[in-house]
């Protein structure tokens, strides 16, 4: 099958629009709800007759919860690498549904992707609800996530436990099976050399990190995702009200530690943003690392406005689209290293100039 | 059981060799099965909190009155040590004890405090399960694991 994306409303990204809070510094603000259908194994478990049970069951519920009426089911386990890794890229499907390093996803893998919602089905757990919104918006995102939920919860009978909640594949999701997370792009901290500081507090308030791929990945580009890391024995409100009020001080110290380097090191700064610029706008090879990074820069300039005529849009895409399967699907064909380079090089630089108005 | 190299830690990888016709069984640590050049994917546990929970999850040790194994999935205690997930809904019910610790040390609590839950209207549900059940029976049969087959069977007669 050829993955058509076209079918994706927003291409299933509906925080590319950089339309919210701090959108300059929050990317993103996730609320993934852990769910599994009583009656069956739970999917790493399953075999794949029961998985695909599953998936239809999920199909038929999803058919009647209105905020998936009219999401486009994507069946993860009928696609090629390059397509499972391009969902991965829109943080769609996890590393673990993708299947990444393996030929194929196992039986039943899919995801729902709609307006508002994406429902992964069979990761580690049967359902994996996420709700995404532009910004710095937590509450937003959980109120969605919470209505979908229970319109869920009433069509299919979920695993639960009066004592230990929503039971979940792994311990570590158990109760709530909330995950809140917000990726945020922290520069200004990493420069002024306070990142450290502040990623020990998150943990010593309960809260963890990891980088822009969440569970496993490297943090580059200075970005980072930030989330509860225990999900029993607090209310999902608690939970998500803990989360937004650290992140709330994040965003302040972000914010003071731009004013400091514009105060202290104002030209070095700008020298070294324009030249991150320069680079993107002309170079004729870019590596995957060395892209992100760059942008990183960029996006600082135009957060602290010393770079004008960019949009945070046009950032976010740009830090979506030159990833690896998107270049490949835009090439027609899975692409080498070298030939990935170049190609991200080319993507970049049209992008840049049609912005600019020269292109 | 004890490592067969150190005597200090859990033995949780456990090889059958055969050498000349004699077969030997040998069950060492992961530091010692390591050190012997033996790939085990226990070294990289599939598990959200990295190392924290991967210590935590050593010591779920059975608590007093939980079986080996969850009569629904199969899954053992030792089978949650080493890949750090349960196999079903039914494991949370069956290793109970063993759980409740290692709640409190994960999350720092071991009760559910956030949204409740009542399933949709009990005969669909109970209709479901039976129905998983009798599958998972006929499968049981076709593959010839009778002793499951017959805790299967125990289950309906339990749910009719």
């Amino acid at each position: 099958m050829t993955l058509d994306l076209s079918l994706l409303p927003d291409g299933g990204m509906p925080w590319i629009t950089a339309s919210g809070p701090h959108a300059d510094i929050v990317l993103s603000s996730r609320v993934r709800l852990a769910r599994n259908v009583a009656g069956f194994a739970f999917s790493p478990r399953a075999r794949d007759s029961e998985r695909l049970r599953v998936l239809a069951e999920v199909r038929e519920a999803a058919a009647h919860a209105s905020m998936l009426s009219s999401a486009v089911l994507l069946r993860v386990d009928a696609m090629t690498a390059n397509e499972r890794r391009l969902l991965h890229e829109r943080h769609l499907v996890s590393r673990e549904l993708a299947e990444l390093d393996a030929g194929s996803a196992r039986a039943g893998s899919a995801v729902f992707v709609g307006d508002e919602a994406a429902l992964m089905v069979n990761e580690e757990d049967h359902l994996r609800l996420q709700v995404f919104r532009s910004g710095f918006d937590i509450s937003g995102a959980w109120e969605r996530a919470a209505k979908l939920e229970r319109e869920l919860g009433h069509l299919l009978p979920m695993a639960y436990h009066p004592e230990f909640g929503f039971l979940t594949s792994c311990p570590t999701n158990v109760g709530t099976g909330l995950r809140a997370s917000v990726l945020v792009h922290l520069p200004g901290l990493v420069l002024t050399q306070e990142v450290g500081k502040v990623l020990t507090g998150l943990q010593q308030m309960g809260l963890t990190y990891r980088g822009l791929y969440g569970e496993g990945s490297e943090v580059v580009g200075n970005f980072f995702q930030i989330s509860n890391q225990t999900t029993l024995g607090r209310t999902e409100d608690e939970l998500c009200d803990h989360l937004s009020r650290v992140v709330s001080h994040v965003i302040a110290r972000e914010t003071e530690a731009r004013r400091i380097l514009s105060r202290d090191a104002g030209y070095i700064i700008e020298d070294k943003l324009w030249r991150a610029y320069g680079t993107l706008r002309y170079a004729r090879s870019l590596g995957a690392d060395e892209a992100m990074n760059l942008l990183s820069g960029v996006r600082l300039g135009v957060g602290m406005f010393l770079i004008g005529g960019l949009s945070v849009y046009t950032l976010n895409k740009l830090l979506v689209f030159s990833q690896l399967a998107h270049l490949s699907l835009s090439e027609g064909r899975p692409l080498t290293e070298i030939e990935a380079n170049l190609a991200r090089a080319r993507y970049v630089r049209g992008v840049l100039a049609t912005e600019s108005g020269d292109g | 059981m004890l490592c067969d190299q150190c005597k200090e830690r859990d033995a949780v990888v456990h090889l059958t060799q055969i050498v000349e016709a004699e077969v030997t069984q040998l069950h060492l640590c992961e530091k010692c099965a390591a050190a012997k050049g033996i790939e085990t994917t226990v070294a990289m546990p599939k598990h959200p909190l990295g190392d924290f929970l991967h210590a935590v999850q050593q010591q779920a040790s059975p608590a007093l009155g939980d079986p080996v194994r969850c009569a629904y999935c199969q899954t053992s205690l030792r089978d949650f040590r080493e890949t750090g997930r349960l196999g079903c809904a039914q494991c949370y019910t069956a290793f109970e004890g063993a759980l409740r610790e290692l709640l409190r040390r994960v999350h720092g609590a071991a009760k559910h405090r956030g949204r409740d839950y009542a399933p949709p209207p009990a005969a669909a549900t109970a209709t479901n399960a039976l129905d998983a059940l009798r599958q998972r029976l006929q499968q049981a049969v076709a593959s010839e694991e009778f002793e499951m087959a017959a805790q299967l069977r125990d289950q309906i007669r339990a749910l009719e």
